[in-house]
């Protein structure tokens, strides 16, 4: 079944401003039903979902749990160790066997860009990108997007400065994509060995210092640095990432304006932020974990073909 | 064994060997080229075939071809690689190393030979490794290898990242009068690219593979073809960068010479939206301005030569996440429609060029037979309709694989008729 999302959320590339804003409007309402003390809507029932897992993922693979129970689908975990994945099994006939069980949606997170995509080509079931190598991760595009709206209004002429490893992130790019999509203004920063050759032709300015960022954003998305990176030569050591890209709060305290700080997680404390900012009163860290689930809820709905009145559906079971 | 002699009746007879290009006949009589010219009278045990505003050529020779036997074979064989070659109106193919076991000693290079006899197709030659098991350290033997009938030497697909190695397989290589194929690629630069680095990378979050990649190869090699005056062959040019530096080298009289591509002259890294695995090769699609840059290069002759990479894939190898499925395309049934369309019919490129670049030049870098026609050459001929639109339909490629990012295309020009050694291997059936 296709909704206003189409079939798949494989990634914010190819979605318009009309369809963000939808899944964002969407998730307002679900963010209720987590603060309820039965926290639990019936628009999902009879739904099977399978959060299929081919790299190792804690916070979104719960969010995505709460998400579909929370929504009263019955869910499977299949993770890439221990199951037929580890035996040589191709994505597409493991996705395949899953189908021939009849299930209605996978929820996937692949080490290999275009992961998602490649799949939801070759199978009937909705198929949500839970993050897929260094291509997309739609669903923290979404929230992180959520988020700030929460904290600013509406994102149009918003200034939004991703910092640190964005040549690996998958959050670099949903968010790049969803925030230029509704009109925000969008900078990335950090050593240019973690920025991607020709960046800015995705509509982004480019810093390279975090002070310059600082001062020019209304909000920062501090990406996690791989600690891989510092093995592989990006960047000479994780000290002096944080002394040049460490957003601290005696960097902070010079902007000319408090500035919201997300950060996607997991933090490395001490190296790409400090713990006084990361826990400081302009964190909104959690809140995006909270969010998360929200907007989770929010496309499994649509995808599901719900409509934006999802509160009428559940009614009975309040 | 006797053959049949062949009459080729009037066709426009290209042969850029000897300056020809005029419409006559072409007897082909004890598998060899018997004459070219105007009204030659039939003789009467002959098979006369009217190829009438068709264009009849020396049969193109393909530098670049893996076939994939020993040890592929469930991707290609060594017949049906050539039976894909004859198809495409080559007539000869020259076999890169890259087997399993790798054609790195003369018991394999001769396998090679005597599976291609065995088919009795395109001739096959067999491109000794430079390294034993392609492993860039050890020298493999050169001369046995020629000596069993290898034509060239490479390590293609694992670039000789030792620039010592490389000046040593260049001065060994000039003894035995053969030239070294490279693949020009700086490992630690590319390192786990699945793409060439670009704007294109950025958007579709895979690693990139820049230009300087290449280039700092090409760069190094010309420095060590003019340091040891040996022969350097540059596989498979893709960059804008890459020609700058041979046209310089050339300017210079250092021996290098190169080749391109078909898809490098008519895809760009756009096509790997979506993230279609066919369009996933090494060297990789580039930008415009390369593609413009390698067509260029091909008209004024700083790349010599076009060469196909065909490189045969199973389905299920390509069947799979982007950048976890294997480089390269099978090439020897669409390059020259390719060729054709775009660069002939573009007007980039005179038909007798053409012709020039797909069989006689690759034929004399190589120093093989063939590409020629004059009298007493090998009987080796293509006749191909240059204009004829057709759609490229794998199910219909005499290729055991299926890889080609051209499905569907509509192009223009197709081989015929091909004769090998003066008997007829390929003639087309049906429309």
């Amino acid at each position: 079944m296709a909704g206003a999302l189409g079939k798949d959320l494989t990634g914010l590339r190819h979605l318009s401003a009309e369809q963000l804003r939808l899944v964002l409007d969407t998730a307002e309402p679900f963010k209720e039903v987590s603060e309820r003390a039965i926290k639990k809507v019936p628009a999902l029932r009879g739904k099977t979902v399978v959060n299929l897992f081919f790299e190792a993922s804690t916070r979104t693979r719960i969010s995505f749990e709460f998400a579909e129970k929370r929504l009263s689908a019955d869910t499977v975990n299949v993770a890439s160790s221990g199951s037929s994945v580890s035996k040589g099994e191709t994505l597409v006939d493991t996705a395949r066997n899953l189908e021939a069980m009849r299930i209605d949606m996978v929820v996937i997170r692949h080490p290999s860009s275009g992961a998602a995509e490649f799949l939801a080509r070759r199978i009937r079931s909705n198929v949500v990108n839970a993050g897929d190598g260094t291509n997309e991760h739609p669903t923290q595009g979404l929230l992180d997007m959520l988020t700030l709206r929460d904290r600013l209004g509406d994102l149009a002429g918003k200034r939004v400065a991703i910092c640190g490893d964005v040549l690996h992130s998958r959050v670099a790019r949903s968010n790049i994509w969803g925030l230029t999509r509704l009109g925000a203004e969008v900078a990335v920063c950090g050593p240019p060995t973690l920025l991607p050759t020709r960046v800015e032709s995705m509509g982004v300015r480019v810093f390279h210092r975090i002070e310059e960022a600082i001062g020019w954003a209304d909000a920062l998305n501090v990406l996690r640095l791989q600690l891989e990176r510092m093995q592989a030569g990006f960047i000479p050591s994780l000290r002096e990432y944080n002394r040049v890209w460490g957003v601290t709060a005696e960097r902070l305290d010079r902007a000319p304006k408090p500035l919201v700080i997300m950060h996607p997680g997991p933090m490395n404390r001490g190296v790409e932020i400090d713990s006084d900012v990361a826990d400081g009163p302009h964190s909104v860290i959690l809140p995006q974990v909270t969010n998360g689930v929200a907007v989770r809820m929010a496309v499994l709905y649509l995808l599901a073909g719900g409509g934006p009145d999802w509160s009428d559906a559940g009614g009975e079971e309040r | 064994m006797s053959v049949r002699p062949v009459l080729l009746r009037g066709g426009r007879v290209i042969d850029p060997s000897r300056g020809l290009d005029e419409v006559a006949d072409l007897l082909l009589a004890d598998g060899q080229v018997a004459a070219v010219g105007r009204d030659l009278g039939r003789p009467d045990d002959a098979e006369e075939v009217d190829v009438a505003g068709r264009v009849v050529a020396p049969g193109l020779v393909d530098l670049h071809t893996h076939l994939r036997e020993p040890g592929g074979e469930h991707m290609e064989t060594i017949a049906t690689g050539a039976m894909a070659a004859v198809a495409g109106g080559f007539t000869a193919v020259c076999a890169m190393p890259n087997t399993d076991p790798a054609m790195d000693n003369e018991g394999v290079v001769g396998f090679v030979r005597r599976q291609a006899e065995r088919a009795a197709l395109a001739r096959v030659y067999p491109i000794g490794a430079i390294s034993l098991g392609q492993r860039g350290e050890q020298l493999a033997e050169f001369g046995e290898m020629v000596a069993a009938g290898a034509v060239a030497v490479s390590d293609d697909g694992r670039p000789v990242m030792s620039s010592h190695l490389m000046r040593t397989a260049l001065e060994y290589a000039s003894a035995f009068g053969i030239p070294v194929a490279d693949h020009c690629e700086d490992l630690t630069l590319a390192q786990g690219g699945a793409m060439h680095e670009g704007e294109v990378s950025a958007r579709l979050g895979l690693p990139g593979i820049p230009a300087a990649a290449e280039e700092i190869m090409v760069a190094r090699d010309i420095l060590l073809a003019e340091l040891t005056g040996g022969h350097v062959h540059l596989c498979h040019m893709s960059t804008r960068g890459s020609v700058e530096l041979i046209r310089r080298a050339k300017d210079k009289g250092i021996r290098v010479t190169a080749e391109a591509c078909p898809h490098h002259f008519s895809l760009t890294c756009e096509r790997c939206e979506g993230y279609d695995t066919n369009a996933k090769m090494n060297p990789p699609l580039r930008e415009a301005e390369d593609r413009d840059a390698i067509r260029r290069a091909l008209a004024d002759g700083t790349i010599d030569v076009i060469a196909t990479d065909h490189a045969p894939h199973h389905y299920d190898a390509k069947e799979r996440e982007f950048p976890d499925a294997p480089n390269g395309i099978i090439g020897l049934e669409t390059a020259l429609a390719l060729a054709l369309t775009h660069l002939v019919h573009a007007g980039l490129l005179p038909l007798r060029d053409l012709v020039l670049r797909m069989s006689t030049l690759p034929a004399r870098l190589f120093h093989l037979p063939g590409g020629t026609l004059a009298a007493g050459s090998p009987g080796d001929v293509v006749v191909f309709d240059p204009d004829v639109e057709w759609v490229v339909d794998p199910s219909r490629f005499f290729s055991k694989s299926r890889n080609t990012p051209y499905t569907g295309t509509t192009l223009r020009g197709r081989a015929e008729l091909t004769l090998v050694g003066g008997r007829v291997v390929y003639r087309r059936a049906g429309p």
